[in-house]
């Protein structure tokens, strides 16, 4: 303790005109690209309408209203953002506990998108209740246990920590000598081989926690079964929003990848790219078996409920365009590119799952609820509801971008090979 | 292999978890339905056959409840033509339905305080209670503003406060719970002057509606609106026009609260039945894993061995080398009898460093020799 006190006091403490022109260069060392200069346009946006929302109110911003209290926020940036995310959950069992050792170089951007995704669906969730100070209340407070909600609050807090510590060990490599005033008493790779030590059961945990939220998050409509349209509606919708995230994660993993490869080739090492094609390919396939499974359960959702006469209707057709276009057209895009090994086919079926999952989500919080109502009591989004979706995107992406610059995410640590 | 493992163990849980999850739903509503209620729960019975639509409720609402009330004053009859519902302003309104003939129909609008509340059960605060004596309450120091209440109710009833910044809230009926308590009547029945509203025991007022029914046929439908709807509400409604006319939603009997229960009911499943099946299947991976570590391992520890034989043959050799080489110096200082002794020793110590460090030099270029062969060994044992 006092070796810590008299490190802290030899720290160089930095003057006011240090941080500035510290913080000036960093601004101007980043390179000028559209790219970046249509991330700082929305930033800027975003941290506009953020300002807005936190002084005139939710009314102000966006177009909610008492028969609509659920709009995009939660569409978007709850419902899509955890499916989304679930390339973490996905990821880390097919390499750990299935022991396809082979996908290894796919887990930790997988963690990584994971603990973005799952910490800015939190922030996306700030603007979106009231009172966004008292969100630790249901779990520290005042337990709601037979609320569908709060079982997803406390399995995403919980998850959130999982993904945390899961992550952990990338930083902490990069931690390891950095910082000279650390080394006296920090053992960074002493704790680092703790945690690395932690990852099956935190795989465990992480599988289970997801099979609940995931469900829930599916479960939450389950209320309102006169509200949702009946092609919707059905006591199997925590099942398919479960199945669906797998599909979800195993498709962003792949479209990740080939981002990632667009835009940070550098920052990878020979394993990590040698490996992401057949990551792709084999995720493609696995996805491509969830999917036409996950099209059976509808269908047999629908016999079962016997509602085939709506699918005469405008809602019907809606129905069709998202089973066919969006769940067994990637599913064949995913089969056939993953066999004939044709890496833009199961790309493109990526892309085509991702919209699928999308449109579903959007579908069931929004377009076929509230489908009784006349067409002018009806929702849709703001412009200003618009740009906070998107300025959460920008946010993770950017989040993402400037991790894997500094931390071994797409490569291995030089000290820490085979390692993790 | 390990796929086909994979998918075939989602599928196994994913069927179980379905399974459990409606056989707990069965469970659970065959539970629901005998669920004590308190026999003493207070209501209000509306009939609108009585209804005059004078919006006299409407007023009387904001007043105990300190709401500001609409902007058109409560006798201007032409609101009456849009539809309406309860705000954040107004906790109830009337609206007007064409109902039949010349007459129209009236009915008033509020929180029913259903008798298994959809809103207290979606709250992930528990803000909502449901009262012994009747009343659904909401407590506004819980609150989250998360909005799920509105969309469980299946009347949706609840309002939010969205222009507020630091302290939006809920808000919906009370019932009057605050005057309740103080013995006296809810607002708006106290106000009611026609006595369409009825204020008194659940249960009486169920029996003053189907005496009412029974007494006048034609009057009313068949149905008294409320008592069985999504479980029971302690509001009722008579009406001369079916329900649904009246803008009424057509809901079972089955409550908010028992569809979400399968749902939740599924979790102990999931907190079970998963950590034994993963585990299990780290197991069998890890299992796999260590056959193949062991014949890795026996490769490379036999790649080792020839590596080490290798190189001691070729030390051995290098060591009869410098040997020989020795003692081919030393017969040639014999010969060169003649010689000086002192330089044929030289000579020979000479010759005795230059074999050993021969020697030494053979030696390293073994051992490399050998650690590339222990190389290509570990490579053949890790792909095989
Ligand atoms: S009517 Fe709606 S707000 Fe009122 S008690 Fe029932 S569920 Fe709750
Ligand atoms: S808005 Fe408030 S009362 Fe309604 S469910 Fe959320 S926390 Fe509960
Ligand atoms: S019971 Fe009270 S709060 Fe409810 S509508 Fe009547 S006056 Fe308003």
């Amino acid at each position: 303790m006092r070796g810590l006190i008299r490190k802290l006091k030899t720290l160089p403490i930095p003057t006011l005109r240090e941080a500035v022109d510290f913080g000036r260069d960093t601004l101007l060392s980043i390179p000028r690209t559209p790219g970046n200069y249509l991330t700082a346009a929305i930033l800027l946006l975003g941290g506009l309408v953020t300002i807005l929302r936190f002084t005139i109110g939710i009314g102000g911003v966006t177009n909610l209203d008492d028969a609509n209290p659920w709009g995009i926020w939660i569409a978007f940036d709850l419902l899509c953002g955890v499916a989304l995310a679930a390339g973490g959950y996905t990821t880390s069992a097919a390499c750990y506990l299935f022991g396809l050792k082979r996908y290894h170089g796919a887990v930790r951007p997988a963690i990584l998108t994971a603990f973005l995704g799952y910490a800015f669906v939190v922030i996306a969730l700030h603007f979106d209740v009231g009172q966004p100070w008292r969100l630790v209340y249901p779990i520290f407070l005042s337990q709601g246990t037979t609320s569908v909600l709060f079982e997803v609050g406390l399995c995403v807090f919980i998850y959130l920590c999982v993904l945390f510590t899961e992550w952990t060990p990338a930083a902490f490599e990069w931690l390891d000598g950095r910082f000279a005033w650390f080394d006296g008493f920090i053992n960074w790779r002493k704790i680092r081989n703790f945690v690395v030590r932690l990852t099956i059961p935190l795989t465990i945990l992480g599988v289970i926690l997801s099979t609940m939220h995931q469900s829930s998050l599916g479960a939450l409509f389950l209320t309102s079964p006169g509200k949702l349209h009946p092609l919707w509606y059905s006591s199997f919708l925590p099942v398919f929003f479960f199945v669906s995230s797998m599909f979800a994660g195993l498709s962003m993993v792949i479209f990740e990848g080939g981002l990632a490869h667009a835009g940070l080739h550098d920052k990878m090492d020979q394993a990590h790219l040698d490996s992401s094609h057949e990551v792709a390919f084999g995720f493609a396939k696995a996805a491509s078996f969830i999917m036409a499974g996950y099209f059976c359960m509808r269908i047999f959702d629908l016999a079962m409920s016997n509602n085939w006469a709506y699918l005469a209707t405008g809602y019907g057709i809606l129905y069709l365009v998202e089973l066919f276009g969006f769940v067994i057209f990637p599913c064949f895009l995913f089969a056939m590119g993953s066999r004939e090994k044709k890496l833009w086919l199961v790309r493109f079926g990526a892309v085509m799952a991702i919209l699928g999952i999308v449109l579903n989500r959007f579908i069931v919080c929004l377009i076929a609820f509230n489908w009784q109502l006349p067409s002018d009591e009806r929702y849709f989004p703001s412009i200003m509801e618009v740009i906070v979706s998107v300025f959460i995107v920008t946010c993770i992406v950017t989040a993402y971008r400037l991790i894997c610059h500094f931390l071994p995410i797409l490569h291995e640590h030089p000290d820490y090979k085979d390692a993790h | 292999m390990h796929r086909r493992n994979f998918l075939k163990l989602l599928g196994i849980t994913g069927g179980v978890a379905a399974a459990s999850g409606t056989g707990i739903h069965k469970a659970s509503a065959a539970s629901a339905a005998s669920v004590k209620r308190n026999p003493d729960a207070v209501g209000v019975l509306h009939d609108s056959t009585l209804c005059i639509g004078c919006r006299r409720c409407e007023e009387a609402c904001a007043v105990v409840n300190n709401r500001p009330g609409p902007e058109k004053p409560y006798d201007n009859r032409a609101v009456l033509d849009t539809k309406r519902r309860p705000s954040v302003d107004s906790y109830t309104v009337v609206n007007k339905y064409p109902g039949q003939g010349a007459r129209p129909v009236f009915r008033k609008t509020q929180c029913n305080h259903c008798q298994e509340p959809a809103c207290a059960s979606a709250c992930f605060v528990k803000a909502f209670t449901k009262t012994p004596e009747g009343p659904v309450v909401y407590d506004p120091s819980l609150c989250v503003g998360c909005r799920y209440c509105m969309i469980a109710c299946p009347f949706t009833i609840p309002s939010y406060d969205y222009d507020k910044v630091l302290n939006p809230l809920v808000h919906k009926c009370t019932l009057c719970a605050p005057r309740l308590a103080e013995g006296k009547q809810p607002g708006c029945v106290e106000v009611c002057p026609t006595g369409a509203l009825l204020f008194g025991k659940r249960e009486e007022l169920l029996d003053i509606a189907r005496k009412r029914i029974a007494d006048a046929p034609g009057k009313y439908v068949k149905h008294i609106y409320g008592e069985k709807e999504v479980g029971g509400t302690n509001w009722l409604y008579l009406s001369p026009v079916p329900h649904e006319e009246l803008g009424q939603p057509v809901l079972d009997a089955t409550s908010v609260p028992e569809l979400t229960s399968g749902a939740l009911g599924s979790v102990p499943m999931i907190a079970g039945l998963w950590p034994v099946l993963l585990t299990g299947a780290w197991a069998i991976t890890r299992r796999k894993e260590k056959v193949s570590e062991e014949e890795r391992e026996s490769a490379v520890s036999a790649a080792l061995a020839k590596a080490s034989a290798a190189n001691a043959e070729e030390l051995r050799k290098a060591l009869e080398k410098a040997a020989k080489d020795k003692e081919n110096a030393l017969a040639k200082a014999e010969k060169d009898k003649e010689a000086a002794v002192a330089a044929a020793l030289a000579e020979a110590k000479a010759a005795c460093e230059a074999a050993a460090d021969n020697a030494g030099g053979t030696d390293a270029a073994g051992q490399e020799q050998a650690a590339d062969a222990a190389n290509a060994g570990t490579k053949d044992g890790g792909e095989s």
